[in-house]
């Protein structure tokens, strides 16, 4: 595990351990994929007359 | 940041060798015993709408139909299973770490919150004018105090959320463990960031529908509050996977000293998780018109994939690491003596391998198979929808958690377990009637039954439609599935509340209830064909190769229903 100094640790492994940038992660992608995209298309729909 | 140093007091629990925080201790108990009350509430109110569905039986009338399923969405759904979902964070983040928990008042105001939001919402349900289901899709309108209930609920949930994180901080900053987190405070760490997303989505979509309850806004675009709505409706289930894969990873270290089989790919895939599973809320939509093929397709297949494949790893690691750990221990013959010879009979452990069964072989098919946009219109909005859920968050999640309390009530309550004969066929009585009453529903579903509905035979009504008797019997045997399961429900809240309040006191020189670590030193060889696991390798090409056949027979159907030449 991530034992070792901070050198020798992976990417992966410090992203893994890195809660804080994990919560951003976890807040932004479906904001942007899910909500933010959907709810623009969403607006872009002509008004029915 | 200031924390203070102040130290609550601890206890060593004799059973675990545990370092528990007595404040967190008794959060834990609240919140887990008001959560097993309210399943109680939620199963009831389960029973009342299964009794309906039941063609023979054909219980309520409309009106009082359509409150018992709204009550019965939101209690067994949101308010038994957050309320859990409470203990466990706060018992992870201060029993597993040797911490304190972070800012006890608070999590004070999150039980206080959650519970008064309850009761509230509970009232406006009972009165009668909110009967909108747990959904509530605007212009469907309920009283203002139905959402006022939901929006308190949800705040307290996310302070809770906030407590957890924290207490992260804390035991950090005070050192109370070494390197990464403990796989199972990460994958709570995974679920609170879930949440997070989860309930701050709620609150987007909530407050406007309260204020245009009480007219202060005009109107609420309904696709608007569908699209915002299941960011907050579907992520909430994912909050429940998370937490009760956590639990599966939790119970098969307990129960038999397993280790993950490789730590890294675990989290990896709980990475994955945090990237790719809430999309998944896209599949609520497919059949939605104004929403592009896009943002459908981007969002539940290639994505939602990569968070199948994250599920898929811990469905393979979990079973995988009771493999090793029993082989170790001597049972390495064949591909399945390990399986044959785990406690079949344990609570702990039954409730947890059928739950990885039921959510894998029925939650998991059929939940991968109907987010395929083209499959979907087969199944939108039939009875096959609550087949698949009642797999997932009742045989998946609510299974879970019944296990992970049995092993708690001795630990916390410091009491035996009661009525043992019972509680060794509990799970498979609520496991396997959940089992054949999602089957039956995704049966009777596929064939057209519709969900939320309350006669089927559209008895008096102008416009029938008639089913026909395949139909009338797969429902009957789906509503009796619901009955067994209920009977399994009522067992598991009799033996939970007898063991707290007349259980006998856990001896001081009881026998300690976690597995030493499986014969760690050997390196003797165990497996076969170089294959350490064998036997969970062969359960999940089985399990691979029913989603492919399972998927194909959709595609083939749903040609013969739409012939396109
Ligand atoms: C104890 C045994 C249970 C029985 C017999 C049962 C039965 C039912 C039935 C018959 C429906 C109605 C389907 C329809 O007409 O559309 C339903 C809906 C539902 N159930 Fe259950 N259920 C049980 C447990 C659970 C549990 C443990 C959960 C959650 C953890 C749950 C969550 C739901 C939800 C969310 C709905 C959908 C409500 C809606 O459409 O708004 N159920 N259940
Ligand atoms: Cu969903």
């Amino acid at each position: 595990m991530s034992n070792e100094p901070v050198e020798q640790q992976t990417v992966l492994q410090r992203v893994l351990d890195d809660i804080n940038f994990i919560m951003m992660l976890g807040l932004v992608i479906p904001t942007v994929l899910y909500t933010l995209w959907g709810v623009m298309e969403v607006a872009s729909l002509p008004i029915a007359r | 940041m200031a924390i203070t140093t102040a130290q609550s007091p601890f206890r060593t629990d004799p059973l675990t060798g545990l370092r528990i925080d007595l404040t967190a201790q008794a959060l834990v108990k609240t919140n887990a015993v008001l959560a097993v009350v309210f399943l109680l509430v939620g199963g009831l109110a389960g029973l009342l709408v299964a009794l309906t569905r039941w063609p023979a039986v054909h219980l309520l009338p409309a009106d009082l139909f359509y409150m018992a399923l709204t009550a019965h969405g939101l209690v067994a759904l949101v308010v038994w299973i957050v309320f859990f979902e409470m203990a466990v964070i706060y018992f992870c983040a201060t029993s597993l770490l040797n911490c304190r928990l972070a800012a006890p008042k608070w999590a004070w105001a999150q039980v206080v919150l959650m519970t008064v939001g309850t009761a509230i919402t509970t009232v406006a349900v009972l009165q009668g004018e909110s009967s909108v289901m747990f959904s509530a899709y605007v212009p469907l309108a309920a009283a203002p105090h139905f959402y006022l209930g939901i929006i308190l609920f949800a705040v307290g949930a996310l302070i809770g959320c906030f407590v957890f994180w924290g207490t992260l901080v804390i035991a950090k900053e005070e050192k109370t463990y070494e390197g990464s987190l403990p796989l199972t405070v990460y994958g709570c760490m995974i679920a609170v960031v879930i949440a997070v997303f989860t309930l701050a989505t709620g609150a987007v979509i909530l407050i406007p529908a309260f204020l245009w309850s009480l007219g202060l806004i005009k109107s609420v675009d309904p696709m608007m509050y569908r699209v915002v709505f299941w960011g907050f409706g579907h992520s909430s289930q994912q909050i429940n996977v998370t937490a009760h894969i956590t639990i599966w990873y939790t119970v098969a270290g307990l129960a038999f000293g397993a280790k993950p089989m490789s730590e890294k790919v675990s989290r990896t895939a709980f990475l994955l998780y945090i990237c790719f599973l809430q999309l998944g809320s896209t599949h609520h939509l497919l059949s939605d018109p104004g929403l592009s093929a896009s943002w459908k397709i981007v969002n539940t297949s290639y994505m939602m994939y990569l968070a199948v494949l994250a599920s898929l790893i811990h469905g393979l690691t979990v079973p995988g690491s009771i493999e090793v750990a029993q082989r170790r221990n001597g049972l390495d013959n064949g591909l399945f003596e390990w399986l044959r010879k785990c406690p079949w009979g344990n609570p702990v452990f039954s409730s947890t391998i059928l739950s990885i069964i039921i959510f894998g072989f029925i939650g998991g098919i059929s939940g991968v198979v109907m987010s395929v946009e083209q499959i979907n219109m087969i199944i939108h909005n039939t009875i096959y929808v609550p087949g698949h859920f009642h797999g997932t968050v009742a045989g998946g999640t609510t299974l879970a958690f019944m296990g992970l309390t049995y092993y708690l009530v001795p630990v916390l309550f410091q009491r035996q377990l009661i009525l043992k004969p019972l509680a060794a066929i509990q799970p498979w009585l609520f496991g396997g009637g959940m089992a054949v009453f999602a089957v039956a529903l995704m049966g009777a579903g596929t064939l057209g039954v519709p969900r939320r509905h309350q006669d089927m035979t559209f008895a008096g009504q102008a416009l029938a439609y008639d089913y026909g008797g395949m139909n009338q019997l797969l429902m009957a045997i789906g509503e009796i599935g619901g009955v067994i399961s209920v009977v399994g429900g009522a067992a598991f809240i009799l033996i939970i509340v007898g063991s707290i309040l007349m259980g006998e006191p856990v001896p001081a020189n009881a026998k300690c209830i976690v597995a030493p670590p499986a014969d760690a030193g050997g390196h003797k060889k165990i497996g076969m064909g170089g294959f350490e696991a064998p036997g969970t390798f062969v359960l999940a090409l089985t399990l691979f190769v029913c989603l492919v056949l399972y998927y194909f027979v959709n595609f083939k159907y749903l040609a013969t229903l739409w012939p396109l030449t």
